[in-house]
């Protein structure tokens, strides 16, 4: 070991004392301390609003016995490391990163502060202070996918996806699946807008769509925006995302998809506060509540309505998996034979589209 | 891949929604920085025109009213940093930069009651005779008032700038405020007026997001156009032509791209993607190779009287 290692191995171990002592004195203080990194503002009314939900109900459920603090429209990628260093400093004792885009940051920052817990919203690296969750939306894709196949009249189906990474994929591959079974003829057109949140670049796409003969619009970003631009072409039919926005409800907003954060956040302050947190790996669906499906609304024929219920029943019953072979892939190959689901590792990982979808997956 | 499934007539009536409010707050900023004042501070002025734009329409039920108080409130707003860095003599960086922050703080406040609230929105106008034009009339002349108000400012910013001796006096305090001074002019006046125009143009901006192109009051909701309307300030070199060229270059290639993915094109999305961003920096290349920047000689330069 020449030096200079030695001396940045000391600097380390120096510094990497000092923190873990400035955590474990904050762990003992009256209050557990609980951080939210989030990637829009609280004001989107959908994905960081669900979540922002989700930290007053644990400001509600423990009273005094909290402090939560959080840090709005943090984007992805280098500086999101310095906006969770920043809350580790601060004395948090857990933290909820709730974008995908965190999750190589959450890592990096987990390691310097080993006495604080982290928790990843839907990634899948996980380290001894690094906990993932994540809601199996793709179970509630399923319904949006058959409601969108009985009611469009074009046959066209347009997509507003945000960026190529398994969950967004799973929810595409989802909704085309019982699309297709629900009209044969059916036919999905994909944007990437590479965006989470941007308003004027939803309206934009979701125009797009629109123009381009798509009469079902489904998205995966986070504003309400797409709702209003098919409100405004009139005939369109829409679900909400993450959040109910049923201010959109009956039309165009016909259902929803609605992530329940609440119960989770709280179970998970508890465990701190009860020293019995662990790294553990939580993936809930409809069955658990983690994913709501919201009111559908009258503009949806009743037979419709009501095969659309049949399938969520089955779905949280554990009867029916969404994907449930025989399923080929988009080359042709064979993914799921008959009558065989789809294990969670492939979900987790799912970077192909499913034989049926046209076009490319970025990369 | 099939482009027939998009309509030319809808994509460009999309571009022209499109291209208004990064248009708007450009001709404005531009007014500013021909006057010598870098103003940073157009995102934070656009956001807070698109909340008051969008109160006002939804308590008043109009729309016009709800571009006026955009207009005057973001007005308003740039004159705090006119009065910091004119006659306090702040760093207009810093302060510009203070400014946007302030706006996206202010218009989440004033914004709170206002989510997922409708408002009115601008009604087409239906214009005789070009409306009817085939093609061409759907295309080009069936619009909202602020498209072709948009357009009339660019007309009456260039030919003021070009041709009237107020034009002269802005452009002389822009390029060298000491002489200008030197001459009589106030140069804090009309600078303060410049950029009282500039506030108002991207309050218009703004107010045009939020009543029309998206249209709801979402936070945030920018996201960004005041920095696109900065940088193409500087892809016209300062001239309100170009501007113009600029903002319906930018605003076309954005819905050219979705609308390609949405018809199939075999294109990787990628480039697509980024292919508004990529034509900036490459026109911004060529205009710096050919050495005529066009900024005018006082941008950014704090000016008192005493020196």
């Amino acid at each position: 070991m020449n030096r200079r290692t030695l001396l940045s191995t000391a600097a380390a171990t120096l510094v990497g004392t000092t923190l873990a002592t400035g955590a474990f004195a904050a762990a003992h203080g009256d209050k557990v301390k609980v951080g939210f990194i989030f990637v829009g503002p609280i004001g989107d009314g959908g994905w960081t609003y669900e979540h922002n939900k989700g930290r007053l109900a644990v400001e509600e459920a423990f009273g005094d016995k909290v402090e939560t603090v959080y840090q709005e429209s943090v984007p992805e990628g280098a500086d999101a490391e310095r906006a969770i260093t920043q809350m580790a400093l601060s004395g948090a004792n857990l933290i909820f990163t709730t974008s995908f885009g965190y999750m190589d940051p959450t890592i990096n920052v987990a390691a310097k502060f080993p006495d604080v817990k982290f928790e990843h919203a839907t990634g899948f690296k996980r380290s001894d202070n690094v906990g993932v969750y994540s809601a199996r939306f793709y179970e509630g894709r399923a319904i949006q996918g058959h409601i969108a196949g009985k009611m469009t009249k074009s046959n066209k189906i347009g997509y507003i996806a945000s960026f190529p990474i398994p969950e967004v994929i799973r929810g595409i591959n989802s909704a085309y699946i019982h699309a297709k079974k629900a009209n044969p003829d059916v036919e999905f057109s994909v944007i990437w807008a590479y965006t989470w949140f941007d308003p004027a670049k939803e309206s934009d796409a979701a125009r797009a769509l629109i123009e381009n003969g798509a009469d079902v619009i489904l998205q995966h970003t986070d504003s309400t925006a797409p709702q209003a631009a098919a409100q405004e072409k009139g005939n369109v039919i829409t679900f909400g995302q993450a959040s109910d926005m049923a201010e959109y409800a009956p039309m165009p907003r016909v259902s929803s998809i609605i992530d329940n954060w609440s119960p989770y956040y709280i179970e998970r302050v508890q465990a701190v506060m009860d020293g019995t947190w662990e790294s553990d790996d939580t993936w809930d669906g409809i069955g658990s509540g983690m994913v709501g499906i919201g009111e559908i609304s009258d503009a949806v024929p009743a037979d419709v309505k009501a095969e659309a219920l049949e399938l969520k029943d089955r779905i949280a019953a554990g009867d029916y998996h969404p994907f449930t072979g025989p399923l080929n892939k988009q080359d042709g190959s064979v993914w799921l034979a008959e009558g065989e689901t789809a294990p969670d590792g492939d979900l987790l990982g799912m970077n192909f589209y499913v034989e049926g979808l046209t076009g490319d997956i970025p990369n | 891949m099939d482009l027939t499934s998009i309509n030319p007539i809808l994509l460009v009536a999309s571009i022209m929604i499109s291209a208004t409010p990064i248009l708007l707050a450009a001709i404005g900023e531009m007014v500013v920085e021909k006057a010598g004042v870098l103003n940073l501070g157009v995102e934070g002025m656009m956001i807070t025109g698109a909340v008051v734009g969008f109160a006002t329409a939804v308590s008043t039920g109009s729309p016009a009213l709800g571009f006026a108080a955009a207009a005057l409130a973001s007005a308003v707003l740039s004159l705090s940093f006119g009065v910091l860095t004119q006659i306090l003599m702040s760093n207009q960086v810093a302060t510009g930069l203070g400014l946007t922050l302030v706006g996206l703080g202010l218009s989440a406040l004033i914004g709170k009651p206002y989510e997922g609230m409708k408002s009115p929105t601008l009604p087409k106008l239906d214009i005789p005779v070009l409306g009817d034009i085939p093609l061409l009339g759907r295309m080009l002349f069936s619009h909202d008032a602020m498209v072709y108000l948009s357009l009339l400012l660019v007309l009456a910013v260039w030919a003021t700038l070009k041709y009237t001796r107020a034009g002269l006096i802005l452009r002389a305090v822009g390029e060298s405020h000491d002489a200008a001074h030197a001459l009589g002019y106030k140069v804090i006046r009309i600078r303060m007026t410049a950029i009282f125009f500039g506030g108002a143009c991207a309050g218009l901006g703004g107010a045009y997001l939020s009543l029309v192109r998206v249209p709801q009051w979402t936070e945030g909701m920018t996201a960004g156009a005041g920095w696109i309307a900065l940088a193409i300030v500087v892809f016209a070199s300062w001239r309100a032509e170009r501007v113009l060229i600029g903002a319906y270059l930018f605003g076309g290639v954005t819905v050219l791209q979705l609308n390609l993915q949405a018809a199939g094109a075999k294109v990787p999305v990628e480039i697509l993607s980024m292919s508004p961003y990529l034509i900036t920096i490459l026109v911004l290349v060529v205009i710096s190779a050919r050495g005529a920047h066009g900024a005018p000689a006082s941008l950014g330069r704090p000016f008192h009287a005493s020196s």
